[in-house]
């Protein structure tokens, strides 16, 4: 799998995994929201543009994951689906984006938890074994 | 790490390296025995103490109280407090979840008439509270609407109906936080809340139909007026998306605070910024203003739970009663004596709720001579408490208390030993009614994947920190 939970005393960790960073951005995105819903029956209908700009790539990480949270509830969505490019260098990284989903069903989509915050905690990003990571704890 | 046992409740973390004091850590050895053998582990709430420990200006020591374990900076059950000249105030103290708590109503109800009627109560309740992922509450605010529930907290929502005056003499800071500026919460924190002040939220959160099963100190009881078999109700909620966006926001602030003022940031969570530095000065009137978002949405919450007894047992609104709010995800301003001499300081309390004990001036007047009650949440199948502090407890942990039990196990670990239907099921034949808008979370939440909630009020009480006025247990428990 591509994404995978990790585990965690209280939370839980979001470990994304791809050929790219981005892909590993995306995937992520799918870990965290896979908490809150069933994925698959998350339909990617409507896009929203995001973007995020940071210093570092663990900040830009953190930070494109809260502002899906923050999507999810300016929108009232939940996403299955995720686009991203990174751009820059230390210093000054950014992201664009974009994330496909729909309003929130509950009798569809079976919602779970309520994701509250992406953590710096067990904060990863980059390239590990050959392939790209990107993983962090997520406060439930 | 050195952890020195001073006696069966209570050890020292002894000053060593950059710590400023000593870690103090009030636990049995049940509870203290796993923490100390995670040692070494990514995720260590001793290292965590240890780290608050070497905050610039905090006093006294860095507290854990009986229901540590690992949190985000602070550990959960963290205390620290701050000399207002030379301190800090830091971010991982108050975490996402600004002002978290729990707000306790009290019924004329007896035991037997919630029984005659369980079903209906926890289908009424279970319709009428807005919980669960993507809830919305009734109110529909804009920019400035959430202005004034920032400026008014509890406030705010009796102005628009919910409630009545009592609640929020019965709410800590009178339900409204002084020195809030919404002008310090950002746009984004404000939209995410236009549509949840009057939720519950989801995982830990919760609403409890409860009856009182035991007195165990007749004359605070007395004094917060329940007797055994009494029904009352806990509402356990925050400050929703805006308060986990102010934490999102002010990450990043003190981040570049701690950085330009040259304090070493040991973990992440854990930045923070000088009290009297403008950037200190504006993550506390953000976190004020979350305060009161939190209190805004507990008011609102009480109000619904009577909307819905109410009609069912042909009560007045004014019959059922707050006893008492408070929360356990916050920094104040408080007065303490620190090192024989009496002065304020700024008070951390993350996963910690205040626990003044008698004769503080904060509490409510009938509740002077005893100290104010405070709620330790048990599972959806075990009990919970009413504790109050104690004298112990304000020279000790600066007046606080304990404020759950805290998970013993993964929520992945959970969902794959357990299925929420089955756990729903089980509990119904122990008599307590579960609603879950969500199958998976009822299975997070199973009673055993949580620590004993008694061993956690054993040491709080061994400790002499809090005193057990009551013992309550769930009847309708509804889930987010």
């Amino acid at each position: 799998m591509p994404y995978e939970i990790l585990e965690h005393e209280a939370d839980a960790g979001v470990r994304g995994i791809g050929g790219s960073l981005e892909e590993a951005f995306c995937e992520a995105a799918r870990a965290m929201f896979s908490l809150m819903v069933d994925l698959e029956a998350v339909r990617p209908e409507r896009e929203v543009p995001v973007r995020v700009e940071a210093e570092t790539l663990e900040v830009l990480f953190v930070s494109w994951l809260g502002e899906l949270l923050a999507l999810r509830d300016l929108e009232g969505m939940v996403f299955s689906r995720f686009e991203a490019r990174i751009k820059g260098t230390d210093g000054r990284w950014m992201l664009e984006g974009k994330a496909y989903g729909e309003p929130l069903d509950p009798a569809r989509h079976r919602p779970a938890v309520e994701v509250k915050a992406a953590t710096y905690y067990g904060v990863k990003v980059g390239k590990d074994d050959g392939r790209y990571i990107a993983q962090c704890v997520v406060d439930l | 790490m050195e952890v020195r046992k001073l006696n069966d409740y209570e050890w020292e973390i002894p000053r060593s390296g950059d710590m400023l004091v000593p870690g103090r850590i009030y636990a049995s050895e049940a509870i203290l025995k796993p923490l100390i053998e995670h040692k070494g582990h990514e995720w260590n709430a001793l290292e965590q103490v240890r780290n608050v420990a070497s905050l610039p200006g905090i006093v006294k020591a860095a507290i854990a109280m009986p229901d540590v374990h690992p949190g985000y900076g602070f550990p959960i059950g963290g205390v620290g407090a701050f000399d207002p000249d030379d301190g800090v105030v830091a971010m991982g103290g108050v975490g996402f979840d600004i002002n978290c708590g729990v707000r306790v109503l009290v019924t004329p109800l007896h035991r037997d008439d919630i029984e005659a009627k369980k079903e209906e109560v926890a289908d009424k309740l279970f319709h009428h509270i807005p919980a669960g992922l993507g809830s919305e509450g009734e109110l529909r605010l804009s920019v400035e609407g959430i202005d004034e529930v920032l400026r008014k907290g509890a406030y705010f929502a009796l102005e628009r109906g919910y409630g009545l005056p009592e609640d929020l003499e019965y709410t800590e800071e009178g339900g409204r936080m002084e020195g809030a500026d919404p002008a310090a919460v950002s746009l984004k924190a404000k939209q995410r809340q236009f549509k949840q002040v009057g939720t519950l939220g989801s995982g830990n959160h919760y609403l409890e139909v409860q009856y009182v099963e035991e007195i165990r100190d007749e004359k605070a009881a007395a004094a917060y007026g329940i007797e055994v078999d009494q029904v009352l109700v806990a509402i356990h909620c925050g400050s929703r998306a805006l308060g986990h966006q102010i934490g999102q926001d002010y990450l990043k602030d003190l981040e570049k605070a701690s950085r330009k003022y040259g304090i070493p940031i040991r973990e992440r969570e854990l930045v923070c910024a000088p009290i009297k530095s403008p950037e200190g000065q504006r993550y506390l009137a953000a976190v004020f203003a979350g305060i009161n978002c939190a209190f805004a949405n507990r008011q609102v919450l009480a109000h619904l739970v009577r909307e819905v007894l109410c009609p069912l047992y042909g009560l007045k609104p004014s019959d059922i009663r707050t006893l008492y709010d408070v929360g356990h995800n916050n920094v104040k301003f408080e007065r303490h004596r620190v090192n024989g001499e009496e002065k304020e300081v700024l008070v951390h309390r993350k996963g910690s709720t205040r626990a003044f004990g008698p004769g503080r001036p904060e509490n409510p007047p009938k509740y002077r001579e005893v100290g104010h009650p405070i709620f330790v949440g048990g599972t959806m199948g075990t009990s919970s408490y009413i504790l109050r502090g104690t004298e112990i407890g304000m020279q000790k942990v600066f007046g606080s208390g304990v404020h759950g039990a805290g998970r013993a196990m993964s929520r992945a670990q959970a969902k794959r030993k357990w299925r929420g239907e089955k756990i729903i099921q089980d509990l119904r034949g122990k008599g307590i009614i579960v609603r879950a808008h969500s199958y998976a979370g009822a299975a997070e939440e199973a009673p055993l994947a949580y620590k004993d909630v008694d061993l956690v009020v054993e040491a709080a009480v061994g400790a002499r920190l809090n005193a057990v006025v009551a013992k309550v247990r769930p009847l309708v428990c509804i889930k987010g």
